[in-house]
């Protein structure tokens, strides 16, 4: 007769049961960084992978006096919409925040984060590079404490180095001679095998703003349609003939490495150190091409901060101080790979194989003459996502949907202005300083 | 003939869903290099490792109690809302009936993703955020509209006659529902309060919302899997599907129905 | 006598006060994001900005291909799928269990499967090169050949959403009371007959309602698409998630969350047009 009234009666309470039941036995904790209510909130934007929050749950937290919850989610939309949902009801479940800078720039400039000059100032022992802590300040004040670094360098497999064009040294390369290689390659095996980030979480516009603009042109948005970039574009056009067309659906590069569908790539070191540390001998790294104006690239800096609704901040101090002394730098980087936001030079040797290349790579690609380190859009606040849709948009105009060069970058450099001008952000690095909205150029 | 002409449009579409889920066992259950070999192989090596990650990762058994414990929440609570709305559309002609129809889905078609901060706000508000209660009732709202109109086809399917006949002999308009409605109707019933547990099991990004300490498995485990290296992928699907799959085998019992309906 | 008269309103009371609450503010605030521009004026701006997208008509285009191209598979589908389970065949509760697990397969779950089956290094090519079809690998996610990854985005969906029109299906079917098909038996009705005079037009609520359900779930699918189509092939719930997620502009998410609802109200309204309900059997 299928589900008797007898039936459904108990799945009813069973459930009902289970929910009280479940409300209450939940409270108890798990292991320290486990799930389940009481003790700290850590939420971070970073280190969101399965196997990353694990070592920070397990490894990175290990040690610390109280119990802490490592939540994590890679969008900061969503890191956004709580902060502002808690402040809104008053709350402030979340203890720390661990997010990237410019994600701190934007909660700044809505008033959300915490001064953390004081936190800052007692961590002085820490030796924090001055480049870092800039990069840690608003209007004079410290929003974050620099906790994590990285930048985006390349890697190849060992199949591919053999189509180099004569004459090139791979640690030195320049991007015409990229194309030259990537294009040797397509000839000699029938397939593209170049590839870039060009999918949904994929870091193609940080590869454009950080890298090829600086290269190509020496600024980014005040040459952001000058001769230089249409050359830019044009080179981008025509490495994009030898990539492979699933681009578009990559999002880390290493797993394309990995299975052999992509042999060069660029993307950023953390989405790289799994292919170098699961075939150190197959897959080599090497800092990013050379251009006209010099080698550009974006070091990447996440910090920790407290929100100003925090009624005792106390507790999340002291999970900072936890989180960056010198063993937890230590095992942070041995573990997810995010290198320390203080001297490279200063990392002790033995470090995994996959690691210790990519420290290689980025030591020698920060040390190269005529290196140019642009920074993160700063002061952008909520206009951050625009800015980067005009990136995104620009690359799909001329390279996806193969258009004009020189009339998409018009149409683009006029949604740039806007942005800019709604946002009333200065230039920022590689762009020359000043005062006044930024103009594009 | 024709019956050799069925058994192999079974064999066939139970291959095509068969395949694929195949595939997910299989890597799942092989090593790091079996996964990112080309061609893949057929048989998994039986390598223990990507699932066991997942099995030993911190937090994880509480995420799966959540999961199911909402799933279920969900499936009692939807069922109990649409049950009498079901019955309204499917029995009575009335002015409103199908602007009633509409709304109510009109709500699911707006995205979800753009009402997360005034339901966080909302839930915050109320206490229920980060609470088996909280997710429930938001997924319970995300699948009322659905489950209101399976329900009302399920009632509309069931005779009239046959709850005529029931008062005819004696029963009260309640009675004859409770004793001659529900009966026929449950495999459909069991179906919709079905599609409504695995909705809200499968459902990631409202629970993703709702929820900070005591997050869901999907929550848990997909935030993290769509980064995650192939291996793991395939683990941790197969990890998400295991409940789901143990859920639809309890339950294809009550769908069969013993016997099928009948009017007497 | 009023209360009989009133009996069906009292008996909506609780669904709808239950989606009022939940839904009724968040929707307003909602609607109220897509008619005002991004620095807060009202205003007609944000309508604007999304229509003038050059990416807002192809993705129009795209969401109404993939529903036409689905909707008729997914249905013929689900009906070889439901009368397997309800007919003669042994093993009924088996082809039931597997034709329902697609069912317990998250969204997200289902794009990361059937990337890796259509994936260059993939599973399909495996098979393909295997049995000597192809001599190298084919790349099936190409998006410079956009009917073919359309293709893999039908087939994919087709794979996961189809089980839920089986259990509509299925409870209607198991609802048709066994006299009437046992009386189409009696008159020697052979089974198209008995398919198309007894069975279909029991069935017609029944497969309204999965149309329905279908249409509108169709319009929120979005992890199949960014799985596998990537940052080349929009459809207007991806285009809601990136303006969102990815462009941090609620605006314009909201005005896409609009359009979405349009569209599906609209194409509800076919398929209610359709199949019109006879008049509602009761008082």
């Amino acid at each position: 007769m299928g589900v008797s009234r007898r039936d459904a009666l108990r799945l009813g309470l069973g459930t009902a049961a289970l929910g009280v039941l479940s409300a209450c036995a939940l409270d108890t904790s798990g292991a320290p960084g486990g799930v389940g209510s009481g003790g700290l909130v850590f939420y971070s934007t970073q280190l969101s992978t399965t196997e990353e929050a694990e070592s920070v749950r397990r490894q990175i937290l290990a040690g610390f006096g109280q119990q802490v919850q490592f939540v994590s989610d890679s969008s900061g939309t969503k890191l956004f919409d709580r902060v502002r949902a808690e402040a809104q009801a008053g709350t402030s479940n979340l203890a720390l925040v661990g997010a990237l800078q410019g994600e701190f720039a934007t909660l700044w400039k809505e008033g959300l984060l915490r001064d953390m000059t004081d936190v800052v100032e007692s961590l002085g022992d820490r030796g924090f590079t001055s480049r870092y802590l800039d990069l840690a300040r608003f209007d004079g004040r410290y929003a974050f404490v620099p906790w994590i670094s990285a930048s985006y360098i390349m890697a190849a497999r060992r199949e591919a180095l053999e189509f180099l064009p004569a004459g090139a040294d791979l640690q030195a390369l320049t991007y015409a001679q990229l194309l030259d290689w990537t294009r040797a390659i397509q000839q000699a095996t029938g397939s593209a095998r170049f590839g870039l980030p060009a999918g949904e979480n994929g870091l193609l516009k940080r590869f454009l703003q950080g890298y090829a603009y600086p290269s190509f042109t020496g600024g980014v948005n005040t040459t952001f349609a000058s001769p230089e970039a249409v050359g830019m574009w044009e080179w981008l056009r025509q490495i994009w003939d030898t990539a492979n067309p699933q681009s578009v659906t990559y999002g880390f590069m290493q797993e394309p490495l990995l299975t052999g569908e992509v042999w060069v790539a660029w993307d950023h070191a953390v989405r790289l150190v799994d292919a170098l540390q699961t075939r150190p001998d197959d897959i080599v790294s090497f800092p990013a091409p050379t251009g006209p104006r010099g080698l550009g690239y974006l070091p990447v800096l996440g910090g920790l901060s407290i929100p100003k609704a925090v009624a005792d901040p106390q507790p999340s101090i002291d999970l900072i101080r936890h989180l960056t002394d010198p063993a937890r730098v230590s095992t942070t980087l041995r573990t997810v790979a995010w290198f320390p936001p203080q001297d490279l030079a200063a990392i002790p040797g033995g470090l995994p194989p996959g690691v210790g290349q990519e420290a290689e790579t980025l030591q020698r690609m920060v040390g190269t003459p005529g290196a140019v380190a642009s920074s993160l859009a700063v002061g952008l606040g909520g206009q951050s996502g625009a800015y980067d849709k005009v990136f995104t948009d620009t690359f799909r105009g001329i390279v996806l949907d193969a258009g004009d060069v020189r009339g998409t970058l018009a149409t683009q450099a006029a949604a740039l202005q806007g942005v800019l001008d709604t946002a009333q952000a200065r230039c920022w690095a590689p762009d020359p300083l000043g005062e006044g909205v930024c103009r594009v150029g | 003939m024709r019956r050799v002409l069925s058994y192999g449009a079974a064999v066939l579409l139970a291959g095509w869903i068969l395949v694929p889920i195949w595939f997910v066992v299989v890597g799942a259950f092989s090593t790091a290099d079996s996964v990112y070999s080309y061609p893949l192989a057929a048989w998994p090596d039986w390598s223990l490792e990507s699932m066991r990650f997942f099995v030993t990762s911190a937090g994880v058994p509480q995420a799966l109690l959540s999961s199911v414990v909402v799933a279920l929440l969900t499936g009692v609570l939807t069922l109990l809302l649409a049950a009498p709305a079901g019955y309204a559309l499917a029995r009575f002609v009335f002015p409103g009936a199908s602007a009633y129809r509409l709304t109510v889905l009109a709500t699911r078609a707006f995205p979800v993703v753009v009402l997360s901060i005034p339901l966080a706000v909302f839930f915050l508000q109320w206490g229920i955020y980060d609470t088996v209660w909280g997710v429930a009732f938001m997924h319970t709202a995300l699948a009322l509209p659905f489950v209101v109109l399976m329900v009302a086809g399920v009632f509309a399917g069931v005779p009239v006659d046959i709850e005529e006949a029931a008062q005819i002999f004696g029963c009260s308009r309640v009675g004859a529902f409770r004793r001659a409605v529900v009966p026929n109707a449950a495999p459909g019933l069991a179906a919709a309060g079905t599609f409504a547990v695995l909705l809200s099991y499968n459902e990631v990004f409202a629970a993703s919302i709702l929820t900070l300490q005591e997050p869901t498995l999907p929550v848990f485990v997909l935030t993290g899997l769509t980064q995650a290296p192939l291996p793991f992928r395939y683990a941790g699907a197969l990890f998400l599907l295991a409940p789901a799959f143990l859920f639809i085998l309890l339950i294809r019992k009550r769908l069969i129905g013993v016997g099928g309906p009948t009017l007497r | 006598m009023s209360v009989r008269r009133s009996l069906p309103y009292l008996l909506l009371v609780p669904s709808v006060a239950y989606l009022l609450i939940f839904f009724a503010s968040p929707m307003v605030q909602a609607v109220g994001l897509a008619f005002t521009s991004t620095t807060g004026e009202w205003g007609l701006s944000s309508l604007a900005a999304m229509m003038s997208d050059d990416r807002f008509w192809p993705a129009v285009w795209t969401t109404v291909i993939l529903l036409v191209v689905l909707l008729p598979i997914q249905l013929a589908l689900a009906l070889a799928m439901s009368m397997i389970v309800t007919g003669r065949l042994r093993g009924k509760g088996f082809w039931l269990y597997v034709f329902l697990l697609p069912l317990g397969v998250s969204e997200l779950g289902a794009g990361i499967l059937w990337y890796s089956i259509f994936v260059e290094q993939g599973w399909l090519n495996t098979v393909l090169q295997a049995v000597g079809i192809v001599d190298r690998p084919v790349l099936w996610l190409d998006y410079r050949e956009p009917w073919r990854v359309i293709g893999t985005i039908v087939v994919a969906e087709a794979w996961r959403s189809t089980s839920l029109l089986v259990i509509i299906l299925v409870g209607g079917l198991r609802a048709i009371p066994r006299d009437y098909l046992e009386a189409a038996d009696v008159f020697h009705a052979g089974p198209w007959q008995r398919m198309r005079h007894v069975v279909l037009p029991m069935l017609r609520p029944t497969i309204r309602t999965a149309l329905i359900v279908r249409v509108v779930l169709a319009f929120e699918v979005f992890a199949t698409v960014i799985a596998l189509g990537g940052t080349a092939t929009d459809t207007l719930a991806t285009q809601a998630n990136r303006a969102y997620t990815e462009f941090q502009d609620a605006h314009l998410a909201s005005a896409y969350g609009l359009a979405i609802l349009v569209v599906s109200l609209v194409a509800v309204g076919i398929v209610l047009a359709a199949l019109p309900t006879h008049k509602e059997r009761g008082e």
